[in-house]
């Protein structure tokens, strides 16, 4: 295995090749304070058919990123939500044009905390301004006019994705056609923000961290992060599920150790999990990504509360929750339901019933992806239809 | 239940609902009558659906559906939402079918129920002739395995709406492919002959 320095580097050199955008106008932040001439690292999957009626917009979760299927050309590993986007998958890429931009603040591209800081020219580190998820989907606006995309068929993501497609859908309401929130909430719940801050005490004690100027020397808070990664996974999974893949399973031994190494399955699936991420992931890029989650309300956004935000709505929403999930649990998707319904919105809604907790998004779930698929599908024609006339 | 649902009863509901109104269809199934609406009328829809196979249907067809129980969940529309609500013959499936009612009365500005009618003169039959519980085709489940919990007859609702002080507009009893209007004065006689009964109220 390389060291981490090299990994860096190499992978650095990679996200050189990478499509992005480089946006000009200046953008004020929710802090107070603006970005001018930033990245915005992208990827498109299918082509723009020529009435630009096929294009759908995903957003990526907390640790997710541009590359939504085939090859993740970084990592060399598969896309992260190729179960459902791809060619003759449920978002079909024969089809539709997907587009998926990486979020400011993270590290696969776009502006963020691993950056050069123009004004000191080392890596932003700390000196990074906070932002919110309202920051986020404010610096994608300009990508889909650099792509020709004046409307969207359908704007879609799950977990954070989704948090970022409900501001997106609020701040722009005549952008998308339709939009598929999935397992995600209008507002940061007390637990959501307790996990977030776990994982960032986990980074923030490491030492390596080093108020996040580990990134001037080139090496990575590890333990830390991968403690971070761990308490994701676990709330990701849901206590059935999580009993029945690992249960008391020991890790390849007839017997227990007696000692503090991996015992258990469980154990040792998350040290893998955790340390595997590592690699690809940069740690202050979480600190600031959770952060804007936590951030995220948008019902104090718009003062009325959440109806207000869904005010004259024309885009048709279906919202899907899993009903496992502890994360983003079916109350906080019914409520964003709730609020639909009371602003007069056209929305529709399903819960799928399943053991897989919130990770199911991502997971070959077939009533999850067939309802997905009659969606879109069904959209399509209409937003055909709307158009000719 | 809702494959059995009559053509007619489709036909009268339409016939019932003006153009271009907004109408939410509780317990919709799998949007037959949703898609009813949509193409014999200019007609805004939604649906709410307990059952997930139903749900996904709806969706399959573009039509707008809500994952849920009416019993339940039937507060998160607001008052007066709606021109209309219909309730096509699950009233007697409810635990509390006058709180299900009262909901539906706040959330439209009027409501279609239609119900099966515990009063036709087969039902009576077999249960005065044989002494067991009726199974037809509006009825086709056994006592020990039907949904249904408050079973009534047209007369019943009739009643209940004079003594809950719910307006009564129209009332329509149904017998295959024959409608006629119940009245006060006829109540009796179609409270015999109608297999379906489709109240406008509100």
């Amino acid at each position: 295995m390389p060291s981490l320095a090299g990994l860096f580097f190499w992978m650095n050199v990679k996200i050189e090749n990478i499509k992005k955008l480089d946006v000009s106008e200046p953008l004020k932040l929710d802090c107070g304070k603006s970005i001018s001439n930033f990245p915005l690292a992208y990827e498109t999957y299918g082509k723009l058919n020529d009435n630009k009626d096929n294009a759908i917009l995903v957003f990526h979760a907390l640790t997710g990123d541009q590359f939504v299927t085939g090859i993740n050309p970084i990592t060399n590993k598969e896309g992260w939500w190729t179960t459902a986007v791809g060619p003759n998958k449920a978002i079909d890429t024969n089809k539709y044009f997907v587009i998926c931009a990486n979020v400011i603040g993270g590290c696969m591209g776009s502006l963020g905390p691993r950056n050069i800081n123009p004004q000191t020219n080392k890596p932003y580190g700390l000196d990074f301004p906070v932002i919110t998820i309202k920051d986020i989907v404010r610096a994608q606006e300009s990508l889909l006019e650099h792509l020709g995309v004046k409307k969207l068929l359908c704007a879609t993501g799950g977990s954070m994705g989704g948090m970022q497609l409900l501001q997106f859908c609020a701040t722009f309401p005549d952008k998308a056609f339709s939009a598929i929130p999935i397992a995600c909430s209008s507002s940061h719940s007390a637990q959501n923000i307790a996990l977030n801050e776990l994982a960032r005490q986990a980074i923030m004690s490491d030492p390596v961290w080093d108020n996040g100027k580990y990134v001037f020397k080139n090496v990575q808070p590890k333990n830390g992060l991968a403690v971070a990664r761990m308490v994701g996974h676990i709330s990701y999974l849901s206590e059935k599920g999580m009993q029945e893949k690992f249960g008391r399973k020991l890790q390849e031994k007839a017997n227990y150790e007696f000692s503090f190494n991996a015992d258990f399955q469980v154990e040792s699936y998350l040290r893998h999990q955790g340390y595997a991420f590592v690699e690809r992931f940069d740690a202050n890029s979480i600190l600031y990504i959770t952060r804007a989650m936590d951030y995220f309300d948008l019902s104090k956004q718009f003062n009325g509360g959440l109806v207000e935000a869904f005010k004259n709505q024309k885009t048709k929403f279906l919202v899907i929750s899993f009903s496992s999930d502890w994360l983003y649990t079916t109350k906080e998707n019914k409520d964003i339901v709730i609020a639909l319904n009371a602003s007069g919105a056209d929305v529709s809604y399903s819960e799928i019933v399943t053991d897989k907790g919130h990770d199911s998004f991502l997971l070959d779930e077939p009533e999850f992806l067939k309802t997905l698929k009659g969606f879109i599908d069904s959209m399509y024609e209409k937003f055909k239809n709307e158009k000719r006339i | 239940m809702k494959s059995l649902k009559m053509k007619k009863e489709f036909k009268v509901i339409a016939d019932l609902l003006p153009n271009h109104t907004r109408v939410l269809d509780v317990g919709c199934g799998d949007g037959s009558l949703m898609n009813f609406l949509k193409k014999e009328k200019n007609i805004k829809v939604r649906g709410l659906e307990l059952n997930q196979d139903n749900v996904q249907q709806c969706i399959h067809k573009g039509l707008p559906v809500i994952q849920g129980n009416a019993e339940t969940e039937l507060h998160q529309f607001p008052d007066q939402s709606f021109d209309y609500v219909v309730l096509s013959q699950t009233l007697q499936a409810f635990y509390k079918p006058e709180e299900v009612l009262k909901n539906l009365l706040r959330i439209g500005k009027a409501v279609i129920v239609s119900i099966p009618n515990f009063g036709y003169w087969k039902v009576r039959i077999k249960l005065l002739f044989f002494g067991e519980m009726p199974v037809t085709k509006t009825l086709p489940n056994t006592w020990y395995n039907t949904p249904n919990l408050h079973m009534c007859t047209i007369k019943d609702l009739f009643n209940f709406c004079d003594e809950k002080d719910i307006n009564i507009k129209k009332v329509v009893g149904v017998n295959e492919n024959k409608t006629s209007l119940i009245k006060k004065n006829n109540l009796e006689i179609k409270n015999l002959f109608s297999k379906l009964g489709i109240f406008l109220i509100g």
